[in-house]
């Protein structure tokens, strides 16, 4: 019954008759929320037609944490090895727009040579993250080779969180006020040496995976996001460029030294699994290009960490703030508020996996062949943990 | 679709030769990153256990702990952080406050054991697999989550402060104050050196809310000399606190002179109370300095009737009649003693026990006695000589100055010793207009006087001769100087392990001529006024004496404090054996306390 009233709200051409379960026509399965073609914890309730997809219910709740909540409990320095959590596999965004979410409020500067070494972190994290992706979208279309191509390379990223931040995947190292720590001896060698491999890896990856009869076939019109879809759905990052909007933070409203750096916004125009993968795998490269321009131009000397008060009784003064950077997924924000004592009033992290995943996949899921629906996750490049916090 | 589109997948062949890159663990070992978070380690000698760990940790993943066999070094609260893994997230913030940077991390990755007790463990003292290895994650040089600079405090320019005895520091400002406040961490560790045992932190942290009268009231809970303490104390809170490790301690001590600072004496009686229930005990008290004038003050809230004798014309003691006024200035010290005075305790000035009033009629007629008469006379040098006219003491100068007297130092002097009271002759005499040399028979670090006076003695152009030893003082030519003979020393290593001996080079003589010589080298105290038979009730050492619990002497009635009855000599011990000794008082007086 509760199908009949669904498809009344998310009505389409093809599949406005009421979906009688009964009917024996159709099987409901459910598709997470553990399953090796989901990403993260959450759940499709998929309704099947024969092997096309009738109806998509997404769930989510299976990774709530409360992280919001906990922040109110804590201080200002306390919030920023949590904040990480939110986004596993992105944690440097997190503790980005934290740290500049609370200078704005506190009227904290960050020096010049942290802005620097903050660029190139999340610009590793971009890679490492994209890497992970890369992997996940062939392995979606069968394709596993790839996967354990892009996890090699993005440990040796992992490596260069390692050295740089003391850990490899909740790195911790972008604090209010800075960062804490400089690039460690010889540093830049063997970012420039990892960053050189992960290009002859595109390079590969575009001759195996892009240029694939197989991945052709199959990401070619699946999941297509329509110009008139971009701004109704609220669908940022390389979903959106893949569909013709040239939109990009780091070059729209320039944070960080992305103003300083010269890079490409690229965009697709055909829309769809395939077009999304192509503007990320160029994105890649559009990475390197700046990190390579980072290493070359950043200080390797001053200081890294503002004038900060004694972080024990930190009060930050009453006052809101979004703040937003361009994540792999698009733009990611940091609400604040702040009541001028020792704790956040009130915090709220929006990620664009909110309505990537929910929304936009409840919608493109319709009408998709169940073996494709892995492939259409993954090609919105959605982050569960980031929808629940 | 292309006929390359079908072939170009098989590219992935030409990685099949590829070295992999898994790590054959554990037969090979990768060592983490020199910053790698492994697990985490505690140097216990370094540590001080002052807690700021654990107050950071936000994940309540450490507890400070008594660690068997540790004896703790003064300074130290002898805990130690221990961990709990199953809390712990490795973001090493507390490494990062660690004060003494003892805090650090291993560079390893991966440690299993079958015990989940081992997940509890107190990093440096249990045995853990990654001890002894390198280290990981240690917190950065450029990295600071304290600050270790002091706020400076407006002072005279040395040039400016000999042409007076006006006040050479000049407090902080409100917003100065609260900046050196915000430095604190809040461990405590200050409270258990102060002799006085006063509430650092919370009064600190008043300082820091900007509220002065609370801040007073909690100064008050210890120290009724607050606005002198906050000027001349010893601080050896400040020695201990372990911001120090990051630079400098925190300045404790212009922190409490700041809240005195800010609340006018007009309000005292509002703001801490001027009610005093009468209990009809009456408790005698022989001297009014810091030690009398403190069980005074807490003898009489306990609605004691309180009687002070005192020798003097004035009260103080040597807060008034040693230490300069440039250091603590005469309204200053007025504001405490006149708050004292004002609850109703009665000084009986220019009355000297042994002359006006006799030690048995203080006993026959007081419940309680509470004796605080200092030390008031110099020691002596032991060279041949030292009784000629132009050896003056030290004591004598200051109590000249300090009445207004001028006791005629000349244009050149020299001053023998290296404790404040010799700095403060010192700089006395050199805002006299004299040329000052110091003379001292050891080397500046182990002068007994605050590194501060030496530095500002110095700044104000007193010459420092060190490992000097006076030999001789004999008449000069002039019948107004006076000749000393001084042989230079050598530091000789003590063999029982002591602190270096110096020894006298007898080739290597001196013979200089000045105006006058200042001996202050140390002072006694007088207790020939105590007739013999209490004397032989009461226990004596080195001419001082020896109190028991509470103060109390073997002549129940009488308890004693300060210099003369403590081996510190300084204004916080005399405060606290005061308050203490009124603690013993009402307990003795109520029947509580047996002796
Ligand atoms: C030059 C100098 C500089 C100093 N600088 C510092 C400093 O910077 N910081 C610090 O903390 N401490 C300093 N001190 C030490 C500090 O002044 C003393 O430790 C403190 O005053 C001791 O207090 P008290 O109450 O025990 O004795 P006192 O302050 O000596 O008071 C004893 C009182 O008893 C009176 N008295 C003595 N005998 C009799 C009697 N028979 N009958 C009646 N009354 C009597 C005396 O007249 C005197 O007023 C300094 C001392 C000197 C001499
Ligand atoms: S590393 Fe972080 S979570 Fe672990 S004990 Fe230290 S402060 Fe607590």
């Amino acid at each position: 019954m509760i199908y009949a009233k669904r498809r009344k709200r998310m009505s389409t051409q093809e599949h406005n008759a009421p979906i009688d379960l009964e009917s024996g026509k159709y099987v409901k399965i459910w598709q997470g929320p553990q399953h090796p073609g989901i990403t993260g914890n959450m759940a499709l309730e998929l309704v099947l037609n024969g092997d096309e997809v009738v109806d998509c219910k997404t769930h989510v709740g299976y990774l709530h944490r409360g992280f919001e909540k906990l922040m109110e409990r804590r201080t200002f320095i306390q919030n920023f090895p949590i904040v990480c959590r939110i986004a596993v596999p992105e944690p440097t965004f997190n503790e980005y727009l934290y740290a500049a979410a609370v200078e704005e409020l506190a009227g904290i500067e960050s020096p010049q040579r942290a802005q620097w070494l903050r660029t190139l972190n999340l610009e590793l994290m971009r890679l490492a993250s994209y890497l992970m992706w890369l992997g996940g979208i062939g392995a979606s279309f069968g394709q596993a080779t790839i996967y354990q191509w892009t996890v090699t390379h993005r440990d040796y990223v992992l490596d260069l969180f390692e050295e740089m931040t003391g850990a490899r995947v909740y790195h911790m190292y972008i604090v209010p006020g800075g960062v804490r720590a400089g690039l460690p001896e010889g540093f830049e060698d063997r970012a420039r040496a990892v960053l050189d491999g992960v290009e002859r890896l595109l390079n590969e990856i575009e001759k195996v995976l892009f240029k694939n009869v197989v991945f052709k076939a199959r990401a070619k019109g699946l999941g297509i996001i329509s110009k008139e879809m971009v701004d109704p759905y609220g669908i940022v990052g390389p979903n959106a460029r893949a569909a013709g909007f040239t939109r990009d933070l780091r070059r729209d409203e320039p944070y960080l030294v992305y103003d300083q750096l010269d890079f490409d916004v690229v965009t697709g125009t055909e829309s769809d699994a395939y077009a999304r993968a192509k503007v990320r795998h160029q994105e890649m490269r559009e990475g390197i290009r700046m990190m390579r321009q980072i290493l070359e131009q950043m200080p390797t000397d001053g200081p890294f960490q503002a004038k900060m008060p004694n972080v024990l009784h930190w009060e930050v003064p009453a006052g809101e703030t979004y703040v937003k950077a361009e994540c792999t997924r698009g733009e990611y924000g940091y609400y604040l508020v702040t009541d001028g004592s020792q704790y956040l009033r009130r915090v709220h992290v929006r990620g664009p996996s909110y309505t990537h995943a929910i929304a936009v996949m409840e919608k493109l899921a319709v009408g998709t062949n169940i073996a494709d629906i892995a492939g259409l996750m993954v090609s919105l490049h959605t982050y569960p943990p980031e929808i629940e916090r | 679709m292309s006929l390359k589109d079908l072939i170009s997948p098989f590219y992935v062949w030409q990685r099949a030769f590829e070295k992999p890159y898994t790590q054959k663990h554990p037969i090979q070992e990768r060592p983490g990153a020199p910053r790698y978070r492994g697990f985490h380690v505690n140097v216990l000698e370094e540590c001080v256990g002052c807690g700021t760990c654990e107050t950071i940790c936000q994940n309540h993943a450490i507890d400070m702990v008594q660690v068997e066999g540790l004896e703790p070094k003064p300074g130290d609260s002898g805990l130690r952080p221990k961990f709990d893994y199953g809390r712990c997230c490795w973001c090493a913030l507390c490494v990062d406050i660690c004060t003494t940077r003892s805090l650090r991390m291993s560079n390893h990755y991966a440690w299993i054991t079958e015990d989940p007790t081992d997940f509890n463990f107190i990093a440096g003292a249990d045995n853990m697999s990654w001890n002894g290895e390198e280290y990981g994650y240690r917190r950065d040089d450029d990295y600071h989550l304290l600050r270790g600079e002091r706020v400076k405090m407006e002072m005279l320019a040395p040039e400016e402060g000999l042409k007076s005895f006006e006040e050479v520091m000049k407090g902080y400002t409100e917003e100065q104050a609260k900046d050196e406040a915000d430095r604190c961490v809040e461990c405590g560790l200050c409270v258990a050196t102060c002799p006085a045992h006063m509430s650092i932190p919370d009064y600190i942290k008043t300082v820091r809310e900007g509220d002065y009268e609370k801040g007073l009231r909690i100064l008050y809970e210890t120290n009724p000399f607050s606005s002198t303490c906050g000027r001349i104390c010893t601080h050896r809170c400040e020695e201990v606190c372990p911001v120090g490790h990051q630079g400098e301690p925190l300045a404790i001590r212009w922190l409490k002179r700041a809240i005195v600072d800010r609340v006018p004496r007009e309000r005292y009686r509002e703001i801490l109370g001027d009610e005093v229930v009468e209990n009809g005990k009456q408790v005698a008290i022989v001297g009014a300095g810091p030690g009398g004038l403190s069980a005074a003050y807490y003898l009489r809230r306990q609605g004691y009737g309180v009687t002070v004798f005192e020798a003097q014309a004035r009260a103080g003691g040597m807060l008034r009649y040693g230490v300069p006024s440039y250091r603590l200035p005469d309204n200053q010290l007025d504001k405490d003693i006149e708050y004292i005075r004002s609850l109703g305790v009665e000084v009986r000035f220019n009355t000297c026990i042994g002359r006006e009033v006799q030690f048995a009629e203080l006993i026959d007629d007081y419940d309680a006695v509470f004796m605080a008469i200092g030390l008031n006379v110099p020691s002596s040098l032991r060279v041949k000589g030292e009784d000629h006219p132009r050896v003056l003491s030290g004591l004598q100068v200051l109590d000249d100055v300090a009445s207004d007297k001028n006791p005629g130092v000349g244009k050149n002097v020299a001053v023998i010793g290296g404790g404040n009271v010799a700095m403060d002759a010192a700089r006395v005499s050199r805002r006299m207009g004299a040329n000052v040399t110091v003379l001292y028979r050891r080397r500046i670090a182990d002068m007994p006087a605050d590194p501060e006076e030496i530095h500002e003695s110095q700044a104000e152009g007193c010459t420092f001769v060190t490992q000097a030893i006076p030999v001789e003082i004999k008449d000069a030519d002039n019948p107004d100087q006076v000749t000393i003979v001084w042989g230079e020393a050598e530091m000789v290593a003590d063999e029982k392990g002591g602190r270096p001996r110096p020894v006298l080079q007898e080739d290597r003589m001196h013979e200089e001529t000045y105006d006058c010589i200042i001996s202050a080298i140390g002072q006694g105290g007088s207790l020939d006024f105590i007739p013999g038979d209490y004397r032989d009730q009461i226990e004596f050492k080195w001419g001082k004496f020896v109190p028991g619990d509470y103060q109390q002497t073997a002549l129940q009635k009488l308890f004693v404090g300060g210099d003369i009855a403590n081996n510190t000599a300084d204004a916080i011990s005399a405060i606290e054996d005061g308050h203490h000794a009124a603690r013993g008082i009402h307990k003795f007086l109520t029947g509580e306390l047996v002796a």
